[in-house]
């Protein structure tokens, strides 16, 4: 008798659950034994009983919940093959954040793919996406529509270093989500030859700390302490997205409001934003990639997790490949909820 | 044209006018002659070319890209041209090993060496092209220009070539721009502007220092009009004195100029500018006809329907009409009233003082003679009082029927020359006390700028009977000034604080009989709508008062703004008898 997908991967209320192994990738829910793809907050939430997951996403949610964010943790090393239950599990890098893994899942010679989140463009702070050849590919679809195709982000770097250089009496507030997209502008300014201080919001202190510790070179990125806000003029100032919006913003000397994200591509959503510095900068797979990747792994079924599933879901239609989309609840619209509310009180 | 689409993505995002006017001076300084003029061309108005149709450029598109993906896109992202330019598959210029193998849902031509890269166009080329290509010859051209641009670059071609490019730029501030290279004014600019035609080479070359100042050789040439200060009731009366000033009524138009001439071949010329300069003698042929003489008269557009001035509301219909048609003319005859000569058979009156151009004014107007164009008349008075009087009832001081077109009084220095822009002094408005109402706050939206983390624009609604026989809010309007700062971050406070529910940038904030916020609005008028749900809308409303002490309960009803709708439409119906709209 040989397997079908669904006996390695099925649907329960708190998410992707494989019955084989008895474990979940990436519940919404606390469970008994979770595999965790990356560290981001709608993917890896605390409570569970035990966690499965890279070394440095179970440091990422140490860092987020406390070291008691589960009851046991097993680190999971790149490429090594795990039994858990009946199945075989194995790690893969994702290219998403630091951290970040896709989830083999593999029994009596069929194989499914958890990608979790993923992008294939180059990231200074991450390791690159690998292609893992299933029979079942399970993929995001956060950018799934053929406009988005996003541009190098070293042009959208030069578009905030240009800004600055034409109002440098003008603080850059730069809305990046605090674990990923933050350290990887950081990188990319470096990258880009700004050797000034990077001012960060408390929020995302502790995480750049973080990814400093793993190696990444970030350089000075000082807290912005809330009584010189007035004075820094001409600086870059990283903080969560909401922040902007909240009255932490105010007393920047005239700012300009920028983000960065995958969602800058469309003017509505940028004007909705408020922003007027919009850059173009995803850790998402754009449609091209998404293509691409679907093509590269060879899976001849592919299941659609979250995003814009129905264009993704009629391509592969049209490439002869079986999708369907799954509809998974309580995955961030933007990748990544954050829990910031709290924190921006204690900037 | 890449660096132009830039420069309009910056400008369409930056809501600061000192911002927009850097990034103006910044491009403007290192974009190439002929492409920058083409550029100020395009943000004035001034280009003319044979426009696309978006059902080409849909074509384009769908010949492209599977349609199911492409309307699956358009529905996303709700923008024809921005959804085609984000679309649109291009060569894919990086090395296989960087972005590798095909790339889908879209038909590719990946570069090789045989395949250099295409050429990226010009402004100036695309803007010379469309001028002279043959309507058969365009899809193509467009298609070779969309596949060498970047995405920028494709969403302000396509803005451009569809005739919907909105930057958020006005004419006057780009010409504020290109002034501030060499140090003018705009009104220096302006002085020169209607001489010039696009690129502009002599225009950049004055303001570089590398040229003269361009000659204009316009027989009816624009002139930046002299404009007015608000007056402050509490100080500035105490400074002046009644004798030195004249008065005149401010009229609820629009500001014009009429400006007669003869070209070089001896042939009239007839324009009427809007107070920007705008060229609007297309939109009223009615009164250019009227311009049979040598000379430039400042005065105010107005509808008059049996030598009665009509409100704006009558004015607003005929503006609101992109086609003039007989029936137009007629129902809304376009008239001016005068009330200063900037210039006469060849003479420039502008440095004589008011007084003697107010004399040449009226010899000159009762010399034309003509229906269409009269004289704006003084208010008589001797003291601040009686002004006062004058304004609060126009009518019993001479104004008429015509009373319900005034919007204040115009106070002018007798002994003043005509001076372009804003001088502080010699010419003061008082307008007449606004409209005000008491409405109660129902939504909050956050500002921009400076103002991204503030909820400072209030949609407001007033009483209205509900078929059940309660009442309910209706929205009316909505304000984003009259505020202080303080009062500002107040009201911020109160709409956090106060949230039901939330709508990306828009809060509804609490309202209703129990609780709810009073905002005093001041306005200038009200004018039926349907876009509205109440069906009315009013003019330059703005918060007047936070009444932090009034219960919502006791806020106006629709029936207050009804009245004051009434009375601004009790102008005469076309073609009725004054006897028969009184009635």
């Amino acid at each position: 008798m040989t397997l079908r997908a669904s006996d390695l991967l099925t649907l329960t209320r708190e998410g992707l659950y494989c019955p084989l192994g008895d474990f979940h990738v990436d519940p919404t829910w606390a469970v008994p034994r979770a595999l965790i793809t990356h560290g981001h907050a709608d993917h890896a939430r605390s409570g569970h009983d035990s966690v499965l997951a890279t070394r440095q996403t179970l440091r990422i949610m140490a860092v987020r919940y406390g070291e008691d964010f589960c009851r046991s943790r097993q680190e999971a090393k790149l490429g090594e093959a795990i039994r858990v239950g009946e199945v075989t599990v194995r790690f893969a890098p994702a290219g998403h954040v630091l951290g970040s893994a896709q989830i083999a899942i593999e029994a009596q010679g069929v194989r499914v793919v958890v990608s979790g989140d993923y992008k294939r463009a180059p990231d200074p702070t991450c390791l690159p996406f690998e292609v893992v050849p299933c029979d079942v590919f399970i993929t995001e679809a956060t950018f799934g529509l053929p406009v988005f195709r996003m541009p190098d982000t070293r042009l959208e770097v030069r578009k905030l270093l240009d800004s600055v250089a034409l109002f440098p009496e003008r603080a850059h507030i730069v809305g990046a989500y605090a674990l990923g997209k933050a350290q990887r502008v950081m990188a990319l300014l470096r990258e880009a030859g700004y050797d000034r201080p990077i001012y960060l919001h408390g929020a995302m202190e502790k995480l750049t700390e973080f990814y400093k510790s793993e190696g990444i070179p970030l350089g000075e990125t000082p807290k912005v302490v809330a009584t010189e806000r007035g004075k820094l003029h001409g600086a870059i100032v990283l903080c969560p997205p909401s922040a902007i919006q909240d009255v932490w913003s105010r007393k920047f000397p005239d700012p300009v409001t920028s983000f960065a994200s995958g969602w800058m591509r469309v003017r509505a959503r940028a004007r909705q934003k408020g922003a007027e510095l919009p850059l173009v900068i995803s850790d998402h797979s754009d449609w091209p990639d998404l293509c691409r990747t679907i093509r590269e792994t060879g899976a001849g079924e592919v299941w659609v997790t979250h995003g814009q599933e129905d264009a993704l879901v009629h391509w592969c239609g049209t490439q002869g490949i079986a999708a369907k989309p799954l509809h998974l609840l309580g995955y961030g619209d933007d990748g990544e909820a954050e829990p910031v509310a709290a924190a921006e009180e204690a900037a | 044209m890449n660096e132009f689409a830039h420069l309009l993505d910056r400008l369409a995002y930056e809501p600061r006018r000192n911002a927009k006017l850097r990034l103006l001076q910044d491009y403007f300084t290192h974009a190439p002659d002929p492409e920058r003029g083409y550029a100020l061309a395009a943000m004035t108005g001034g280009l003319t070319f044979r426009e696309a149709k978006p059902a080409m450029i849909r074509g384009l598109a769908e010949a492209r890209i599977d349609p199911v993906l492409f309307a699956l896109s358009h529905n996303y992202v709700g923008d024809l041209a921005e959804t085609t330019a984000l679309i649109w598959p291009v060569p894919d210029p990086a090395p296989p090993e960087d972005r590798g193998g095909t790339r889908d849902g879209e038909a590719i031509a990946v570069l090789g060496h045989n395949n250099p890269p295409p050429h990226v166009p010009t402004l100036a080329e695309v803007v010379e092209t469309l001028a002279t290509i043959r309507k058969a010859d365009l899809p193509g051209h467009i298609a070779t220009w969309l596949d060498a641009l970047d995405e920028t670059g494709r969403w302000a071609l396509l803005k451009l070539i569809t005739g919907a490019l909105r930057v958020g730029v006005s004419a006057r501030l780009a010409k504020t721009a290109i002034g501030a290279l060499g140090g003018h004014e705009a009104d220096a600019v302006e002085e020169v502007w209607h001489g010039l035609e696009p690129p502009y080479a002599t225009l950049f070359a004055w303001v570089e220092g590398r040229g003269e100042r361009p000659t204009t050789r316009n027989p009816a040439p624009f002139r930046p009009p002299m404009l007015s200060h608000p007056i402050d009731e509490e100080g500035d009366f105490q400074k002046l004195e009644p004798q030195l000033f004249s008065a005149e009524w401010k009229w609820d138009g629009i500001r014009v100029q009429l400006v007669g001439g003869r070209d070089e071949a001896g042939s009239r010329v007839a324009r009427i500018y809007s107070r920007t300069g705008e060229d609007i003698s297309g939109a009223f042929p009615d009164l250019a006809d009227a311009i049979t003489f040598d000379g430039a008269i400042d005065g105010e557009l107005l509808i008059l329907r049996e030598s009665r001035v009509q409100s704006f509301n009558v004015l607003q219909q005929r503006l609101n009409r992109k086609a003039v048609t007989p029936k137009l003319l007629e129902e809304f005859p376009a008239h001016a009233r005068a009330y200063d000569l900037m210039a006469a058979d060849g003479e420039d009156l502008r440095p004589l003082p008011f007084t003697e151009r107010r004399a040449r004014l009226e010899a000159f107007v009762a010399a034309l003679d003509h229906a269409r164009i009269d004289l704006s008349p003084l208010v008589a008075f001797a003291t601040w009082d009686d002004l006062a009087a004058a304004r609060a009832d126009p009518a019993s001081v001479g104004a008429g029927e015509d009373a319900d077109a005034i919007e204040g009084v115009m106070l002018k220095a007798r002994d003043s020359t005509y001076l372009p822009g804003r001088p502080k002094g010699p010419w003061w408005k008082w307008k007449r006390e606004p409209f005000r109402v008491d409405t109660v706050m129902m939504y909050a939206q956050r500002g921009h700028g400076k103002r991204s983390s503030f909820y400072s624009d209030y949609t407001f609604g007033v009483w209205r009977a509900h078929e059940d026989g309660g009442r309910e809010l209706v929205p009316v309007g909505k304000a984003y000034h009259g505020f202080t700062d303080a009062e500002l971050a107040k009201l911020d406070r109160y709409v956090r604080n106060n949230t039901t529910k939330r709508f990306g940038p828009v809060r509804e904030v609490a309202y209703g009989l129990d609780h709810g916020l009073v905002l005093e609005i001041a306005f200038e008028g009200v004018q039926r709508s349907t876009r509205h749900k109440s069906g009315v809308a009013m003019r330059f409303p703005r918060v007047a008062r936070i009444r932090w002490d009034k219960p919502a309960a006791e806020a106006d009803a629709i029936d207050a703004l009804e009245t004051i709708l009434a009375r601004g439409e009790r102008e005469i119906a076309p073609g009725s008898t004054i006897a028969g709209a009184e009635a």
